[in-house]
């Protein structure tokens, strides 16, 4: 299976595509352990890994996983491990060592339902662990949503990119839809992954000083200077990076701000207009962290009312409040333990938020 | 007139953090003395633990990285797989690699991963003040084992080198102590094996070394020595548990 063909169309699931992007992005070092639903990941790089030169392990838990990815990127190369729920809340304390070491490297989490052993369905139910830090310490992932498989593919080229750009972990939240479903996809954007210098990596201190790389900082002050550059960083970040696609959000009554699966199903409800009467716009967040919230804010003073739709019992409407600050109401949908909305769902709570005489609470 | 005896390359000529007594400076020269010899400072990146040694990067002058604890052996075979030929090495305490990092280890030198691991056994967590460790003595008393350690509560100390030696991707496992020069002089040859070890691209090496912690074992330094002779090697003999040059 050699997906080197760039002018190509490939039926591949989104776990496969996420997996093939990353090789083509010049990631060489892939630690993973078994979880469904993203098993397809490892798989794939098991048979493509070594057709490169590259290095699969399949390793004894997520912890080493996590802490081979730590290696690898402090030794300088593109690598990558992925995981589900479960697996990501092991690798936490990685991830958290990993950001405060400064070094990049991309986890892609394929979510299932939970809490705990929960299920193996399509769940949103991550987003807080995701785009709050999730391990401990003052800090950020940057965390990209794909929507489609295509989307799935060409976001991890870019997370490569963004990781080694801000020297920082990038997650890529999908779910157990988006990685388990298939679609044409094609490999064909440019990376030069050669062309990030990284004169901090350990290579052996060979005519040059020693490099350490390290998140410990013993002496007094040390760790809040160094909070205070992380903290610079991730305000550059948000500056810089923040993604979204807007649909019909002009002039809209209503606006739906969804992402990954959710997003495609409520693309569904606007594209084929089942609500005549009403204007119905789409938000979708592709940068979780950095949180599209500016253009949430000037959406909310145009709008009768914004509406949440996720597979969650209400993560990510915190982040839209947030952002809409009261200026007008936000209502949420979620479906939990591997519940999906169909767009019934939707277009029946939409009716419902309109046929309220005022919308001058706001409520969950 | 020709210098005999200098402070090595490799080692940061500044005053250790390390309590008095404590070998840990000690096993440091070694670890230097020998990269100094084999000339290897530039090729070799370290791999500090947490624990005692966890600021082990600013005595060695050498590329090193942290790792979480417990999971030097992770990082290391991270930092191995991409230079496979860079001589990789952890430094580990007892908390460190037989308790929280056991299935590191394990499954390190079960893949035979081409790295040398020192394990610096001193049979309690001294960072923390001195509570019991995997490796503490049947009956030896810690600030969490105030009646000596007891097998039915606390089960017997684990034995690494014993554990280790059995697995096929084992290739040199041997166990030493800094108690007197000879010692010291046989606790650095067997770490320069398990770097050539490495060097050969024969696989996994792991020296243990019995240190003395005489703050927290409540002991002056000399029944410390005293202590490694004549107890603690009762539970750990010293020798080499394999080789594959097949000499033991």
């Amino acid at each position: 299976m050699m997906l080197t063909d760039e002018n190509k169309k490939y039926l591949l699931t989104g776990n496969e595509a996420c997996a093939e992007a990353a090789i083509q992005a010049g990631c060489r070092f892939y630690y993973g352990y078994p979880i469904t639903p993203q098993n397809e990941i490892l798989t794939h790089m098991a048979i493509r890994m070594p057709q490169v030169g590259g290095t699969c392990i399949q390793v004894e838990s997520e912890l080493a996983a996590i802490n081979m990815v730590h290696g690898s990127a402090a030794a300088g190369a593109r690598t990558m491990t992925s995981s589900s729920g479960p697996g990501i809340s092991l690798k936490q304390e990685g991830i958290s060592y990993l950001a405060g070491s400064e070094l990049p490297c991309v986890i892609v989490n394929v979510q299932r339902g939970g809490p705990g052993l929960g299920d193996i369905s399509p769940s949103q139910a991550d987003y807080f662990q995701a785009v709050k830090g999730g391990g401990h310490g003052d800090y950020y992932t940057i965390v990209l949503a794909p929507g489609s498989v295509q989307e799935a593919a060409d976001l991890v080229y870019d997370a490569f990119d963004l990781a080694d750009t801000y020297r920082s972990p990038v997650m890529i939240l999908g779910d157990a839809q988006l990685g388990q479903m298939m679609e044409a996809v094609v490999f064909n954007k440019k990376c030069e992954p050669d062309s990030f210098k990284k004169e901090w990596a350990l290579t052996g201190a060979n005519r040059r000083k020693r490099n350490i790389v390290k998140s410990f900082f013993s002496v007094q002050g040390e760790l809040e200077e160094f909070n205070a550059k992380l903290q610079e960083k991730f305000n550059l970040i948000k500056s810089k990076e923040v993604r979204y696609e807007e649909i019909n959000t002009e002039n809209a009554d209503i606006v739906i701000v969804a992402y990954g699966t959710c997003a495609r199903i409520c693309k569904e409800v606007i594209m084929k207009n089942k609500l005549p009467d009403i204007k119905v716009g789409l938000l979708r967040p592709i940068t979780l962290w950095p949180y599209p919230s500016q253009i949430i804010q000037e959406i909310a003073g145009k709008v009768q009312a914004i509406l949440t739709v996720e597979m969650s019992a209400g993560q990510m409407v915190e982040d839209v409040k947030l952002s809409v600050l009261g200026r007008c109401p936000v209502h949420f949908y979620g479906r939990t333990g591997g519940g999906i909305p169909s767009p019934k769902d939707i277009i029946k709570k939409i009716t419902e938020i309109i046929s309220l005489k005022e919308n001058t609470t706001c409520m969950t | 007139m020709e210098a005999v005896y200098k402070t090595p390359d490799t080692l940061i000529d500044t005053p250790t953090h390390y309590c008095p007594g404590c070998g840990h400076g000690v096993i440091h020269r070694l670890i230097a003395e020998i990269i100094d010899e084999k000339k290897i400072k530039g090729d070799t990146i370290g791999i500090a633990p947490v624990g005692c040694a966890v600021l082990a990067y600013n005595y060695l002058d050498i590329d090193m990285c942290e790792a979480a604890h417990g999971r030097p052996p992770a990082v290391a075979t991270g930092i191995k797989r991409v230079h496979p030929n860079k001589v990789i090495f952890s430094y580990q305490g007892d908390g460190d690699l037989a308790a929280i990092g056991l299935a590191e280890i394990m499954h390190t030198a079960n893949r035979g991963e081409n790295i040398t691991v020192i394990f610096v056994n001193n049979a309690v967590y001294g960072m923390t003040n001195g509570q019991m460790a995997p490796t503490t003595l049947l009956n030896q008393k810690t600030l969490t084992t105030p009646q000596g350690r007891s097998a039915q509560n606390d089960g017997a100390p684990l034995r690494i080198c014993e554990l280790l030696s059995v697995l096929d991707g084992s290739q040199f496992v041997a166990r030493a102590s800094v108690t007197s020069p000879k010692n010291i002089i046989r606790t650095k040859q067997l770490i320069e094996k398990g770097f050539e070890t490495q060097i050969q691209k024969k696989g996994f090496s792991l020296i243990e070394v019995l240190s003395p912690c005489p703050v927290y074992w409540r002991m002056n330094s000399v029944d410390s020595i005293k202590f490694i002779d004549e107890e603690m090697v009762k539970t750990f003999p010293l020798g080499i548990f394999k080789d594959w040059e097949g000499q033991n």
